[in-house]
């Protein structure tokens, strides 16, 4: 027998709270789309693309429909482009992502991630070629999502990627200058990246991943942050079990859909992500959460706590009520993407180094930050290698989404739109790293004994 | 098969009548009503057995909404499914 009190609680959070699946993403292997002349590969990846995905969105428009819960993307991740096999030059490359963005448009969704290249500890001709066509690539399509993986725990810290990535990054915001440097907001830089996240940009297909698969991220920040507000005045251990208690409620929104679409695709199920992912409407922003906490202003002293007492909740519950768990798996801090991050920021509260310490202690790291467009490309990867380090030295995930905004400076901003979102230009240090960077090489592993 | 319609909006003369009469004729057996009037405003809930449906689900939610938006009110048929499983260990 199906509660009243439950019906209404469930009709609550999606009209009232914004809960939502974020996405649908479907992973998909292209290593045998590897050929002699790049034609051929395009052509193979756009057949294989369209056709295993055909249904991707009919299904997730079809289950949303008959559940009643809005899924908001449908999307595919495929093998990172440096991996499928074969010769080719960055111009080459590009022609792979134009092909990539048609398949996209073709299908109907919003983001295709993929156009990766995985060089913790060095450079494979291959993947150098593909990352210098990064900003030409994003610059020429719409729908591409590019990501690099510059470290491991295990490997070590590639400072010749992080010094590459500074000069991609400058080029790319320079070559969609016209465009709010819209470029960066669909490039990524990772440490320890995860091989099953379905949330763009950073979404790719894994090495160790069978041919197709169903990944789903949830989203649920409103929800959380209304049954806190319901808590009242508890004190860090019912606050905790209350996080725990909806994010349960929330994973198994994700888990019902996973397993409802990979049963109709015919599509293994990979993993759900517990991610409470913001987006910049009213009612949906992980800011709010920890404001409601009772912090005056997200980004104010103790914000690193309760960010990681919410991220932890949100694990726990989660985790019981997913078969699979994977992705990056924790609170989103996204300063574009949030409301509440975006009034932190535009008052002065929250800070980029604010901000780079509440990264050691959830998912991602620093996430759609607007900065000056004249900042140094070397000052840019000193902000890289911080926040790459602390995924590194804690054996997390961290990431770097960064947009020197062309021809902006501090006080002013950058609107993409959509779930992108608006960031306030932030300021960065004006003292210079540049002779750092300039070493080259790469910063040995970390010792994982002697823990201190 | 089961599914879950809510009708929530100003008290009006015939809600019931209406949406009944529209599960009726798409097949629905309404097996559960719970309804209540706050003030003006009219909350329904309404368990119906989609076993015997004469048309797809997805259309039996169309038809549900507009209906709705016909009569000011705001209509949802959901699948059982999504309450089970977030309430239901």
């Amino acid at each position: 027998m199906i509660n009243m009190h439950d019906i209404l609680e469930t009709i609550n959070m999606i009209k009232d709270e914004n809960l939502d699946i974020r996405t649908i993403t479907m992973g998909i292997s292209l290593y045998d789309c590897a050929s002699e002349s790049t034609e051929r590969t395009c052509r193979l990846i756009y057949d294989k693309v369209t056709r295993t995905a055909e249904h991707l969105v009919s299904v997730g428009c079809d289950i949303e429909k008959e559940l009643g819960i809005p899924i908001i993307n449908k999307r595919v991740s495929v093998t990172p482009i440096s991996l499928v096999g074969g010769k080719y030059t960055p111009e080459d490359y590009v022609k792979i992502a134009k092909t990539l963005d048609k398949a996209a448009h073709e299908l109907g969704i919003n983001f295709l991630g993929g156009y990766s290249a995985l060089v913790q500890k060095g450079f494979t001709e291959n993947a150098r070629n593909l990352i210098t066509s990064i900003p030409e690539a994003l610059t020429e399509t719409e729908r591409v999502c590019s990501s690099v993986n510059v470290a491991s725990t295990k490997a070590g810290i590639n400072m010749d990627a992080v010094a590459m990535m500074g000069d991609i990054i400058k080029r790319t915001a320079y070559l969609t200058r016209d465009n709010e440097s819209i470029g960066c907001a669909k490039l990524v830089v990772f440490a320890n990246v995860p091989e099953d996240n379905p949330f763009m940009a950073g979404a790719f297909h894994g090495v160790g991943e069978a041919e197709t698969v169903i990944n789903v991220g949830v989203s649920g920040p409103g929800v959380v942050a209304s049954a806190i507000k319901r808590a009242g005045e508890c004190d860090f251990s019912a606050l905790a079990e209350t996080v725990k208690k909806t994010a349960f409620k929330i994973t198994r929104m994700g888990q019902l859909v996973a397993s409802e679409a990979s049963r109709r695709l015919g599509v293994p199920f990979g993993i759900v992500d517990l991610s409470l992912a913001p987006t910049p409407a009213i009612g949906d922003s992980v800011a709010h959460i920890l404001e409601g906490m009772g912090l005056e202003r997200c980004g104010t002293h103790g914000t690193t706590a309760a960010l990681a007492l919410l991220n932890d909740a949100v694990k726990k519950g989660g985790v019981m009520a997913s078969s699979h768990v994977g992705g990056l798996s924790g609170a989103f801090i996204p300063v574009s993407e949030d409301a509440g991050m975006i009034d932190a920021v535009t008052i002065g509260a929250l800070s980029l180094e604010k901000l780079e310490a509440m990264t050691a202690v959830c998912s991602v790291g620093l996430d759609m930050i607007a900065i000056p467009g004249d900042t140094p490309a070397s000052t840019i990867c000193g902000i890289i290698a911080d926040e790459i380090s602390i995924g590194v030295a804690n054996t997390k995930t961290t990431a770097v989404r960064l947009i020197p905004a062309y021809g902006k400076g501090v006080g002013e901003s950058v609107s993409f739109g959509g779930l992108l979102g608006y960031a306030p230009i932030m300021k960065v240090s004006e003292y210079s790293c540049a002779d750092f960077i300039a070493r080259g090489g790469r910063i040995p592993a970390p010792i994982h004994s002697l823990k201190n | 098969m089961k599914a879950v319609i809510t009708v929530v909006g100003h008290d009006c003369k015939g809600i019931i009548a209406t949406v009944s009469a529209k599960c009726a004729e798409l097949g629905a057996n309404i097996e559960e009503i719970s309804q209540s009037v706050l003030k003006e405003y009219f909350a329904m809930i309404m368990v119906v057995n989609i076993s015997d449906l004469s048309v797809p689900f997805t259309d039996m939610v169309d038809t549900m909404r507009t209906l709705g938006e016909a009569n000011n009110l705001d209509i949802r048929a959901m699948h059982e499914d999504i309450f089970n499983s977030m309430h239901r260990i």
